[in-house]
């Protein structure tokens, strides 16, 4: 019944679905412009906010550099703590603790806190498949799962539903797996979120498993921190027996001290709040208080491959607050679904080709998503320069195909502007044939360029094309003596 | 003061008219200004591609046609932005030291326009007339690349007789993005159609920008749908007089 990305098209033709859908244009540019609205104003409030950054950035950056340090004191302090540490190399592995763990003690259901790493993992399909339901209880959350739907979003996964759609979604799933909504539902936000607290009150309560991520795990004192708006992650983290959090390894910071900035960061480049409201912390198991039994899964899945990269590792800094989905110009247009993947927008365009390596058509073609028009570096808390890593990995895209036997037609084509770009002669021979053009078009009183055919047509199906001007500038500087002569 | 032009392929090839513009307003305001034959393309094409190792030839011809000027002026953000911030990683893959020592000398003279008239010659009053309404749209490079903040609002300030009329959410990018034009042609027309959208709202006769490939892709959503609204580049409105208009 749940979703996959599995088998998405390349970006610009899921993409081309997307624009077609007015529906979802219309949701989105509506909240996006919401939420960017109130990022701009908490951050405005704060004087020092590029200090804020530097430091964000800095502390990020020095944890990443000691990274097995920290996780080595990190697995230390937890176990100190009566937790159980496991590590898994990657989704399959992760998955299969958290199945073992819930079939030994023969469990059927878990409640999850909103995670964005068990989405990386599939980690509800898994437990679906051995028999195990996972029940979202985060309200977009909720939304995306009872709609056998996708998330688009990392903050705000139902972004591209609006309160009508969510009430049908309610209305016609909330009783199939659980208490139904009620008859008189409207589509007002508060009665829409009172159903989803009634629904999912049953579940907290009898759900003796809760899984969770974590958005920071601090290594000298063994504690992981969840940061949520609802609630609903206090109930899955205090109510059930057994608690399994799946933290990726990037997560790790080395003390206390640094979660100040990051905490500060974050809600106001998420939510546009200038104090997070439910900002949860737990250290391994309190006697008779909370889960007994708790269970920290250590994920790699691709984060060692990002590090190793040079460039690219400054992704790993990404505290996930989606400030740069909610600035892209291209996200606001496309939505989230395009980009294939859990983690949707510039930094998905950036992390899924880090996390997995380039060389499939969908993971190529998220590098080039994106205009590098900047307004999401400009944005990240933590000064992710999500322009530079595109360039970056567009080129790892092109060098992985420079032994191909059968160039590509644009691979042909900048090689000839290389040939043409590396001599002026060269360009100017180039050259002359588009003023030939020019002279040809515009002698027949033609200023501007129907449709092209080919290639071209990307360009004039929906936009004019200037004729090329019967003169060349350094035909004219040369002709003139720049102006000298007449 | 050695003064280079750097026309840019674009303008070379298809936009002649704005590189003819600062050679008049560079001469109006007493620079000579020099146009070094053996320029090409700043590389930016091949850059932003993902295409490093054809982007060399381009750099080389670069630092070759503007080595020795006090100063390369350039009427586009993206291409000043091009060889301030990229040209130094394509010199370093090159593995050519000679090179990666003479793009560190050039790199930091090249001035995107706005910011030659105002940072270099103090200027923001040029002597220009154009009676018209305009709208101006900040290029994203010319914004966020290289920080040229409200330069170019300052000098359409002063131009006589032109009425500078504010863009609704103008630092928007317009889609463009060189190749994502037509490697996204879907989301680049979206995203052009509603910038094209917002220059009409403001009831403007011209659209102003510092970079012609942005301006020749919204222009060609505005040209498609015959909506009447000129695009000119910043330099021809600042070059334009009574007797010489744009």
């Amino acid at each position: 019944m749940s979703a996959t990305f599995v088998g998405m098209p390349a970006f610009p033709s899921a993409a081309r679905t997307a624009l077609g859908n007015t529906q979802l244009r219309h949701n989105l540019a509506h909240a996006t412009g919401v939420i960017r609205a109130k990022r701009a104003a908490v951050v405005g409030e704060v004087e020092n906010w590029e200090e804020l950054r530097l430091a964000g950035a800095a502390v990020k950056e020095r944890a990443l550099r000691s990274l097995d340090a920290h996780l080595v004191q990190l697995e230390e302090s937890l176990t100190a703590r009566g937790a159980v540490v496991h590590w898994a190399r990657d989704a399959a592995e992760a998955n299969r603790i958290v199945v073992d763990l819930a079939r030994a003690r023969e469990i059927d259901e878990v409640v999850k806190v909103k995670s964005m790493v068990t989405q990386e993992i599939g980690l509800n399909e898994a437990l679906e498949a051995s028999g195990i339901a996972a029940w979202e209880t985060d309200l977009a959350e909720l939304i995306v799962q009872l709609g056998g739907d996708l998330p688009s979003h990392i903050l705000v996964p139902a972004i591209h539903r609006n309160r009508a759609e969510i009430r049908e979604i309610f209305t016609r799933r909330m009783g199939e797996v659980g208490r139904p909504a009620p008859d008189d539902l409207t589509d007002e936000p508060a009665v829409l979120a009172g159903a989803a607290r009634e629904h999912l009150r049953e579940k907290f309560l009898r759900a003796r498993m809760a899984v969770s991520g974590a958005n920071f795990a601090v290594a000298d004192s063994g504690t992981l921190v969840v940061v949520e708006s609802e609630g609903n992650g206090r109930m899955c983290l205090t109510l059930p027996e057994v608690l399994v959090s799946i933290v990726g390894i990037e997560k790790v910071v080395p003390t206390w001290a640094e979660l100040d900035p990051l905490l500060r960061l974050l809600p106001r480049s998420s939510t546009g709040e200038r104090m997070n409201p439910y900002t949860s912390t737990w250290t391994g198991v309190v006697p008779d208080d909370g889960p007994q039994e708790v269970h920290v899964v250590l994920l790699d899945n691709g984060r060692t491959r990002a590090l190793g990269d040079p460039t690219g590792r400054q992704a790993l800094r990404c505290i996930r607050c989606s400030a740069c989905l909610n600035v892209c110009p291209v996200y606001e247009r496309t939505g989230g679904h395009a980009y294939g993947s859990v983690y949707p927008g510039p930094i998905g365009a950036i992390l899924n080709p880090l996390l997995r390596g380039t060389g499939d058509p969908q993971t190529d073609s998220l590098p080039y998503a994106s205009t590098l028009c900047g307004a999401c570096f400009e944005a990240c808390p933590v000064r992710i320069d999500i322009p530079e890593v595109l360039v970056h990995l567009r080129a790892e895209v092109v060098d992985a195909h420079r032994a191909d036997r059968l160039p590509k037609p644009e691979a042909l084509a900048f090689r000839g502007a290389a040939w043409a770009f590396g001599h002026a002669q060269r360009l100017d021979r180039t050259e002359w044939l588009s003023s030939l053009a020019g002279r040809l078009l515009r002698r027949r009183g033609r200023t501007s360029l129907g449709r092209l055919p080919g290639p071209g047509a990307a360009w004039t199906d929906a936009r004019d094309l200037p004729a090329p001007p019967t003169e060349t500038f350094r035909a004219w500087w040369r002709r003139t003596d720049g102006g000298e002569r007449p | 003061m050695r003064v280079a032009l750097m026309v840019t392929c674009v303008n070379d090839a298809m936009f002649p008219g704005t590189g003819q513009a600062v050679v008049r307003l560079l001469r109006r305001l007493g620079v000579e200004v020099d146009f070094p034959a053996a320029q090409t393309c700043c590389g930016q094409p091949m850059v932003n591609t993902g295409y490093l190792d054809e982007a060399v030839p381009a750099v080389r011809s670069f630092v070759r046609a503007f080595e020795g000027y006090d100063a390369v002026v350039t009427p586009s953000g993206s291409c000043a932005g091009s060889a301030r911030h990229q040209h130094r990683l394509v010199a370093q893959r090159s593995g050519d030291t000679g090179l990666v020592a003479a793009v560190a000398a050039t790199s930091p003279r090249t001035y995107e326009l706005s910011e030659f008239l105002i940072d270099v010659l103090g200027v923001s009053d040029v002597g220009a007339y154009f009676p018209h309404s305009v709208t101006y749209h900040p290029t994203c490079h010319s914004l966020r690349m290289l920080g040229v903040g409200d330069r170019p609002r300052r000098l359409l300030e002063q131009v006589r007789g032109l009425r500078l009329l504010d863009l609704p959410k103008a630092e928007e990018c317009c889609g463009f993005g060189g190749t994502f034009a037509l490697k996204n042609s879907d989301t680049s027309v979206a995203m052009g159609s509603d910038k094209a959208r917002h220059v009409r709202e403001t009831g403007a006769e011209v659209l102003v920008a510092g970079d012609n490939s942005c301006l020749m892709h919204i222009g060609g959503v505005l040209g498609r749908g015959r909506s009447g609204v000129r695009v000119l580049h910043l330099a021809e409105i600042l070059a334009s007089t009574e007797e010489q208009p744009a």
